[in-house]
């Protein structure tokens, strides 16, 4: 136990320096664009003049010396403050907090439908290789997973809103609708459905294939085929023996694609119109709102390093001969 | 985080609609009539068939999401849509780009040219209450736009003085002549902000711009931003019975195919600008349950071209620009790029705005001639045909401009002008072009309803201003027509004016400092429900006082 504690404790030193390393990387890669959020709003007022471009750049401070700006960001970030966003007049956390309901809502739920998913189908798959049902989820999951997953999302919603009209199209909730508690919740629910079964069923397909990889190789190890002798059942064979095995590259996958959640997903965000960071992001380069995306990067990268340190966690609890080394 | 909305539930919307009498309809068409803004409108013969109703919420989409909606800190086309509602100019125009009244109601010009006056309504209130007077008008215009609205700044330092002369009366007394002053009254050009909320603070850091306060009859109820904009109905509004609407959402969909989706469906009744592809427009003009129209978009009359680097061989020679002129066939840009949207131009303005002068140069494709043009420059083809090589950078606003610079690439490479395509995202392009770092690029601009205004400044050489976007960014410098833009802009005389800009379209046509591609228009999709919507030259940035929904 002492081990794990130091493990844990050595890592998020080691987290606390990487995140410094890319905090000061991260403000030199979006200052490297060429142009800047002055230049990107006089471009968008159609009109222009000196004192407007010096003006703006005095009041979002990129007047002075890039190595002050830096000196100033880190100083804040340091103390928690993540900036403020001229370009939107509100403190970056504000816009971020505001943002992060509504992609967490959307990924994690997809997440954990796409896990679940993803390993009972390749469970099925392995158990009954070679026949017709290994063949159908296997076609399926190639073609989820090579489908462009932006024209699945308009396809879902030409189907299901347009023609069925069961389904919200786009948005978070019905506008002007002033639902309250459960009605709200189901309002939001009702909006989820498209959104997060398109963003799930492109990770779906990749946690299928690969427990249905895994699980075909650890099936032919001798410890499965001793298992079989003992004469245990069937079913305890593959949950004890083969799936847990099995599972380790899942979960490797899996804690490397959760730590990106909090990134959102552009491209079903731009689709469904979804108010979540990666469509934040997304406009925050194209309008160099440099503190608003790098407040992004940070949440972002942070996450990063907690799930990280959370898949190793969970390494040792599925596998106890996983040890930590030293 | 609040998400949640205590707005009116739907059905109650549809039940209020319903719920209108027809007499008391009546009433309101009646004493609308005495305002003498609305006047002409409800007088035109197609609207006097059908009765306005109070009530119905009208949805629209707003794209890209403004950062901030007060109008004075902010121009850009979505926020002029929204804060058109909230905030109101002195005047909006005709179609024909003669004013109308708006918060002024009336207004006079001396026979010199020199003094402006204008007449405000009475009883007019912001949003929170305070009382609307000259003093907001001459704080706006003296002190507030001056700091932060380049153009605005343009015009109101023309001013010797801006003086209330009462309650209700404010004076503009001009240095010199400029008829195309009584242009510059439009909402997003001259927008009229509360002096008591913005006087001695920093107008870009005041904490008021997230809440903005207008006299428009709409207010700003609820922003949740990357989703949507709530406006809901000004009961003070001073006009009597207006608006017809309880309120106006705008929705933020940032997928091009998911906004002709939500208009497809009936999710919202109008579109505007560049929210739906061109290549959607003839599909959804199919839709019977909606109008398109083309109308509305007078005032900013925006003409789109190739912008030539002059200070690049051999893009300085004029012949070289011709030829690219008679390389390129403009009809198929207007047609299979656009889908029909424009108009082929024929010079530097835009044949919807005053003084424009059809008789002028113009350059029907002709490949022969493009090639007898650079074969007079010495521009013989190599072993592969090729005569000079050029860069183009396509402006990044979308599809439609990257596939005008790959039919560029082409047109240009049939007689012998090799292109290479630069791209770019919309930071890197407005600092390339404003640092002069371009060969060619397409770009497109405004015309603000006079040539003064909106046209001179990218042809005049005291207008080439290095590190400034929309200035005379080529480098192109001939003084006979600084000298009849000059004159022009002060010319009291229409007649003499009219002159004037023809001389300065016909050289500007022969020098071809750019190339003029379309005269751009927008398409407005309306549901066949929405009425009296559209009518101004600024079309759907207008106040929409008297738009109304029927069932």
């Amino acid at each position: 136990m002492l081990g794990f504690a130091q493990l844990f404790a050595s890592r998020l030193v080691k987290a606390a320096a990487i995140l410094i390393a890319i905090v000061v990387m991260n403000f030199f890669l979006v200052h490297a664009a060429p142009g800047d959020p002055a230049m990107v709003m006089a471009g968008e007022a159609g009109a222009a003049d000196e004192k407007f471009v010096a003006q703006l750049r005095q009041q979002f401070g990129l007047d002075r010396p890039i190595y002050e700006q830096l000196g100033t960001y880190v100083g804040k970030v340091v103390q928690g403050d993540l900036g403020y966003s001229y370009r939107q007049q509100r403190p970056v956390w504000d816009i971020l907090a505001e943002r992060l309901p509504a992609t967490l809502v959307l990924t994690l739920t997809a997440f954990v439908l796409a896990l679940a998913a993803g390993v009972a189908l390749g469970t099925l798959a392995a158990v009954a290789v070679g026949t017709w049902a290994d063949s159908a989820i296997t076609v399926i999951a190639l073609l989820a997973y090579a489908t462009p997953i932006y024209w699945i999302g308009l396809m879902l919603s030409l189907l299901f809103s347009i023609q069925l009209g069961w389904l919200p199209a786009f948005g978070y909730e019905t506008v002007g609708a002033g639902y309250t508690g459960l009605a709200h919740a189901a309002d939001v629910a009702a909006h989820l459905v498209l959104p997060v079964i398109t963003l799930a069923l492109f990770y779906m397909a990749g946690y299928a294939r690969l427990t249905r990889a895994s699980m075909l190789e650890v099936r032919s190890l001798d410890f499965v085929k001793t298992a079989k002798a003992k004469g245990l059942p069937q079913r305890r064979i593959v949950t004890r023996h083969v799936l847990r095995n099995a599972i380790l590259p899942v979960i490797t996958v899996a804690g490397i694609q959760a730590g990106q959640l909090v990134g959102g997903s552009i491209l079903i965000e731009t689709v469904f119109a979804w108010p979540g960071i990666g469509r934040l992001a997304f406009e925050a380069v194209l309008q160099r709102d440099y503190q608003v995306l790098l407040g992004i990067f940070l949440v972002t990268s942070v996450m990063v390093i907690l799930f990280n340190i959370l898949t190793d966690i969970l390494y040792g609890l599925v596998d106890p001969r996983i040890q930590v080394s030293q | 985080m609040t998400r949640r909305l205590s707005g009116i539930p739907a059905s109650v919307q549809r039940g209020f609609r319903r719920g209108v009498h027809r007499a008391a309809a009546a009433g309101l068409l009646a004493a609308s009539l005495a305002i003498p803004g609305t006047a002409a409108l409800v007088a035109a013969p197609a609207m006097a068939q059908e009765t306005p109703v109070r009530g119905g919420v009208l949805n629209s989409i707003v794209q890209p999401e403004p950062p901030t909606l007060m109008l004075g800190l902010n121009q850009q086309g979505p926020t002029q849509t929204v804060a058109g509602k909230i905030y109101q100019g002195l005047l909006t125009y005709d179609r024909k780009l003669n004013p109308l009244p708006s918060l002024a109601e009336s207004w006079t010009v001396s026979p010199d040219g020199l003094t402006y006056t204008f007449k405000l309504y009475q009883n007019v209130k912001w949003h929170d209450g305070q009382p609307f007077t000259a003093k907001d008008v001459v704080f706006s215009t003296s002190k507030f736009l001056m700091e932060v609205h380049p153009r605005a700044r343009a015009v109101f330092s023309r001013c010797e003085s801006i003086t209330a002369l009462d309650d209700h009366t404010v004076e503009f007394k001009l240095k010199e002549p400029f008829p195309a002053f009584i242009q510059a009254f439009e909402v997003s050009s001259a927008p009229i902000v509360p002096a008591h909320l913005y006087e001695g603070t920093d107008y870009r850091a005041n904490p008021a711009n997230n809440t903005p306060i207008g006299t428009g009859p709409f207010k700003l109820k609820e922003w949740v931003k990357g989703s949507y904009i709530q406006l809901v109905r000004n009961e003070d509004y001073y006009k009597k019975d207006l608006p017809y609407l309880d309120g106006i959402t705008f929705r933020v969909i940032p997928d091009a195919a998911s906004r002709s989706l939500a208009l497809e469906s009936g999710q919202v009744q109008q579109t505007q600008y560049s929210d739906l592809e061109p290549f959607e427009v003839p599909r959804m003009k199919t839709l019977p349950n909606v109008t398109m129209t083309t109308d509305g978009y007078e005032f900013v009359a925006p003409l789109s071209w190739l912008e030539i680097n002059h200070r690049v061989k051999p893009l300085d020679d004029k012949r070289f620009r011709k030829a690219i002129a008679y390389a390129i066939d403009r009809k198929f840009i207007r047609d299979k790029i656009w889908f029909g949207l424009g108009r082929v131009p024929t010079g530097p303005i835009n044949s919807v705005v005053k003084f424009y002068d059809p008789k002028v140069t113009t350059y029907e494709p002709n490949i022969d001639k493009a090639k007898a043009l650079l074969d007079e420059m010495g521009l013989k083809p190599d072993g592969k045909g090729v005569r000079a090589t050029v860069k183009l950078m396509p402006m990044p606003y979308g599809e439609t401009w990257t596939r005008l610079g790959e039919y560029l690439k082409q047109a240009l490479g049939k007689v012998g002008i090799s292109v290479v395509l630069e791209s770019t995202d919309a930071a890197g392009w407005a600092q390339r072009v404003a640092n002069w770092d371009y060969e060619i690029t397409t770009n497109f601009l405004y015309q603000y309803g006079d040539p003064a205004l909106g046209v001179a400044r990218t042809y005049i050489s005291s207008n080439i201003r290095k590190g400034v976007l929309f200035t005379n960014t080529m480098g192109y410098s001939n003084p006979k027509v600084d000298e009849l833009f000059a004159q022009a802009s002060q010319e009291n005389d229409p007649a003499k004016r009219q002159e004037e800009y023809s001389e300065v379209q016909r050289i500007l046509s022969d020098d071809l400092p750019v190339v003029w591609l379309l005269e751009m228009e927008f398409p407005t999709f309306l549901d066949k429900r929405v009425k009296n919507a559209n009518k101004t030259a600024i079309g759907v940035n207008d106040t929409y006082e008297d738009v109304w929904l029927s069932k």
